[in-house]
């Protein structure tokens, strides 16, 4: 694939829709400007309604932006139909033609440009071998598992040289094992090809395993944008803690600044975590800590309580009280630890450095 | 919030699509000039006489008795057919649905090279019976019922004179017109209601029963609730058909006047087309009205009461108490029907009706031929269908693609008139056209060369069929997912692309059962036909009328055999085409 790379930019762009039921306008997608490098791998992730899909179908063509300018390269693409951009799609629902057997379906969009005929078989066999679906070409589409169906329609996309590939929550139909496997090939050719890729879903762990890049949205607006470990240690909100893994919370009054670290007030008893820019005694903070960046021990952190704790093999499950904050906890390889029980009075210990001050 | 730059842009995207823009100007013009203005311009010629506004022409109409009797009339009968129609038509859905028919499992012999093979047989009469009735009135003229009717409980009747011995019986007016037009209608009530019956999910009245309920309270309290706004659907539905209808109340009317034979009266008996226009307008008004409580009150409300798809089989009815009367009135019922219709080839047969009929003969279907213009009767009518037919279904699928899959301005326009041409009876239609095109569009010449000419029957066939079609196309349409034609699109595709190479591949069975339909429609159509025909240009249809109003029965019964086999043999082909070329049932498996 020789094409030059293209990125894609999103300048002030907002979509807005009509509610069906009052009858009242709403940002489907508010003001949100993007940059998304060529070459790279980025995923829009966030809760259904959050306007993910929305922005991606914008990207493609399909809706029209109310505001602002969508950028291909250099090129502004507000205007161009979704058949003159060059973006190609993998649907949710797959979308193969189903009239039409898995070459022809994967032919369609050459015929349409009307490269020749050896041309044609070249480059169809070849993404074929590329998805390993060789041998399957004369297959009619609902001959096919999902997974094999969602390689053609991936290879229909591929073919077309698209300067932009775009998935719209494409595994989301197929069964738990089969998403971890495809989510490891579509990386892989996307890196083989090494085409721009968006990608839309609402599961963390395909955004986590699949980008470069990840841009969270809410409410139509982007929350974060980052390479998977700057969003999951560095969350900028609680809305992105929570939604990327699991998050505790702690509240805490500052009592004072101490180096580059801030020590809290949190259930009365002061905790050591690192400051943040422009922090104010007396305000309170929210600190988020992960599940398994704590451990109980007898003694020398927060005192707690224990209120579960279950078995799950790989790790212990716990929760406890934190005076009125409940904590969750993943105690790794439980073999050979001491195991709490329900009841018993502990402390929750951690690293200042596992956690992070919002 | 202004959401004007993606109105803009959807514009911009729209008109870069010429060929879709195209289609979307030849639609609307179509639309416009064959079904929008033929209505407008009766409405400003009952309206406009000559110097401004006026509603003289309607004070005239309203003040002729003749009128004000007819619009009572036609109330009447649709009222009462549409009532009957519905309770026939639930008795033989309830049936179809809900009851084990009885009748034994029968054993047969077959002989088999070593010895006989018994096989084991339950005999579905009950089924085929149903499908047979209910295909009956599809593939036959409007009116042949009604020339059974005379045939059979007329003055000269086989019944009412040889069986019975009555000499003056009269079939003629208000019971003729409702005995025929039930029979013709209740099929539609039936189809309509056993796709109800059968989305009723059992538990429900499982659930009813378990605490306690009889089957008739069952009934009464569950299955009736849950079916009301079907059955006023049904009602609505047989009620607008019934006004509209036009040939049986020529024929078995006798001096019984509804609106579309008193409008046809008023045109081609006292020439006063400004009047009938006037009639004409009286007459959409109330169709209209129906139509639209029909089609956005009810059909909704019955959408809404009845979403729960059946999750498995019912218990059929076993009580003989129950299955014993049900099963025979369904079967008095159906044979009534088969026999009225079977009366119209034996008619033809007989030498003279009602007074010799011995020995059987042909000599009326050769006088078809060699007397009353046979030949071109069916070629003129064959070739005018055929012509008419991929027009139709090609319009038709166009319009389901337009209204279901893309978004544009017009949409709500191209969609609202052609469902609107389903309120429109024929009757009005024709005065419209009559007064649309025969002095040109608005009477300025333009387009005058259409009147008159073959080609306004054809338009008449098109506009006639469509509703039907349309409507067909957008229920395939809608299960398609709409991502598979985005992808297309997608992939570099313009519209035409993606309607030619997707979505009609896809919709294949309906469109081509849209093709039947529009021929089987237009073959046996008559009402506004019947006004604009030329006298160089014969139909069957037209003929048929022709033939039965002079009483001549047994020519009509002959052409309408023939016809009856036409059609039905189109239909029967048009099926074994569907079995093979069709594609859709191949993809839908998947």
């Amino acid at each position: 694939m020789s094409k030059v790379k293209k990125g894609v930019r999103l300048d002030h762009i907002s979509k807005i829709y009509q509610d069906p039921k009052t009858g009242k306008d709403f940002y489907a997608v508010k003001d949100t400007s993007l940059t998304i490098e060529p070459g790279s791998f980025v995923t829009l992730l966030g809760p259904s309604g959050c306007g993910k899909t929305t922005t991606l179908r914008m990207i493609a063509g399909f809706e029209s932006p109310d505001e602002g300018e969508i950028y291909l390269g250099d090129q502004a693409i507000n205007a161009l139909t979704p058949n003159k951009r060059d973006t190609a799609m993998v649907f949710q629902s797959y979308a193969l033609l189903p009239h039409y057997n898995v070459f022809d379906n994967v032919a369609y969009g050459l015929k349409l440009r009307k490269v020749s005929k050896e041309e044609i078989q070249k480059r169809v066999m070849r993404i074929l071998d590329l998805v390993e679906l060789t041998g399957m070409e004369g297959r009619m589409t609902n001959q096919l598992s999902g997974g094999q169906q969602q390689r053609v329609a991936l290879a229909r996309a591929l073919v077309i040289e698209p300067s932009v590939l775009l998935f719209d929550e494409p595994l989301s139909n197929l069964d738990a094992k089969l998403r971890v496997s495809m989510r490891t090939e579509i990386r892989r050719i996307q890196q083989e090809v090494g085409i721009t890729a968006i990608y839309v879903t609402h599961d963390q762990s395909e955004a986590m395993a699949l980008s470069d890049n990840i841009i969270i949205m809410n409410k139509g607006v982007v929350a974060q944008m980052g390479s998977p470990q700057e969003i999951y240690y560095h969350p900028n909100s609680e809305f992105v803690a929570d939604f990327i893994g699991e998050a505790n919370f702690l509240k805490g009054t500052l009592e004072r600044m101490d180096g580059d670290h801030a020590i809290l007030k949190v259930e009365g008893s002061p905790t050591r975590v690192p400051a943040k820019a422009g922090m104010t005694a007396g305000t309170e903070y929210t600190v988020v800590l992960r599940p398994e960046s704590a451990v109980l021990r007898d003694q020398g952190g927060l005192p707690c309580q224990v209120t579960l704790s279950c078995f799950m093999g790989s790790y212990q499950n716990y929760h406890v009280k934190v005076g009125n904050t409940l904590v969750k906890l993943t105690d790794y390889n439980p073999k050979n630890k001491r195991i709490y029980q329900v009841g018993e009075q502990c402390s929750l210990v951690f690293d200042p450095e596992s956690v992070h001050i919002l | 919030m202004a959401r004007s730059q993606s109105a803009v842009l959807d514009r911009k995207k729209l008109m870069a699509d010429p060929i879709l823009v195209g289609t979307i100007v030849v639609l609307i013009t179509f639309l416009t000039l064959f079904i929008l203005y033929p209505l407008a311009i009766l409405l400003v010629d009952s309206f406009y006489g000559g110097e401004g506004f006026t509603t003289a022409t309607f004070q005239k109409v309203m003040a002729m008795p003749t009128f004000r009797t007819a619009i009572g009339n036609t109330l009447k009968v649709g009222f009462l057919v549409g009532v009957l129609s519905t309770i026939v038509g639930l008795l033989f859905a309830y049936v179809e649905v809900y009851v084990k028919v009885p009748g034994s499992d029968s054993v047969f012999l077959i002989p088999m090279p070593v010895g006989w093979k018994a096989v084991r047989f339950t005999p579905n009469i009950m089924g085929g019976l149903f499908k047979v009735v209910s295909m009956l009135p599809v593939v036959s003229p409007p009116f042949v019922l009604s020339l059974s009717m005379i045939m059979l409980f007329g003055k000269a009747g086989i019944i009412t004179r040889f069986l019975l011995g009555i000499y003056d019986n009269s079939v003629y007016g208000f019971w003729g017109i409702v005995i025929v037009q039930t029979l013709t209608f209740f099929p539609v009530c039936y189809m309509m209601l056993k796709g109800l019956l059968k989305n009723i999910d059992p538990s429900l009245e499982e659930a009813a029963r378990d605490m306690g309920a009889s089957r008739w309270t069952v009934f009464t309290t569950v299955t009736l609730p849950l079916l009301l706004p079907g059955l006023g659907n049904a009602f609505l539905v047989t009620f607008i058909e019934s006004i509209a209808d036009f040939a049986n109340p020529m024929i078995i009317g006798g001096s019984y006047d509804t609106l579309a034979t008193t409008i046809y009266l008023q045109i081609t008996g006292a020439y006063d087309k400004a009047g009938a226009a006037a009639m004409a307008v009286v007459l959409l008004c109330i169709t209209l009205g129906m139509f639209i409580v029909q089609k956005y009150y009810l059909e909704a409300k019955t959408a809404a009461t009845l979403t729960g798809k059946a999750s498995r089989g019912r218990m059929l009815i076993e009580d003989k108490s129950v299955t014993i009367p049900l099963t025979l009135l369904c079967s008095l019922a159906a044979f009534f029907v088969i026999l009225m219709y079977a009366c119209v080839p034996i008619g033809a047969l007989f030498p003279t009706w009602g007074y010799k009929f011995t020995p059987l003969t042909f000599k009326w279907f050769s006088q078809v031929f060699t007397r009353y213009h046979g030949f071109q009767a069916f070629r003129d009518s064959f070739v005018l269908s055929l012509i008419a037919s991929p027009i139709t279904a090609l319009l038709s699928m166009i319009i389901s693609y337009l209204v279901v899959k893309r978004r544009f301005k017009a949409k709500g326009f191209i969609e609202a008139v052609s469902m609107l041409a389903m309120a429109v009876p024929g009757t009005v239609l024709g005065v419209g056209y009559i007064r649309g095109f025969s002095g040109g569009v608005f009477h300025t010449g333009f387009l005058q060369g259409l009147y008159g000419s073959a080609a306004i029957l054809i338009i008449v066939f098109v506009v006639r069929s469509l509703p039907t079609g349309t409507r067909s196309g957008i229920s395939a349409l809608r299960q398609i997912d709409k991502s598979i034609e985005e992808s297309a699109y997608d992939m570099g595709a313009d519209s035409f692309k993606v309607f030619m190479t997707v979505t009609l591949p896809l919709i294949k069975d309906s469109f081509l059962s849209g093709l039947v339909t529009a021929f089987v429609r237009s073959i046996t159509a008559i009402s506004a036909i019947i006004l604009l025909v030329t006298p160089s240009v014969y139909l069957i249809t037209v003929q048929i009328n022709e033939f039965a109003e002079k009483g001549a029965y047994s020519i009509a019964c002959a052409f309408a055999t023939i016809l009856i086999l036409i059609t039905y043999g189109s239909v029967r082909l048009m099926n074994l085409f569907i079995k093979y070329f069709g594609t859709s049932k191949k993809i839908k498996e998947g």
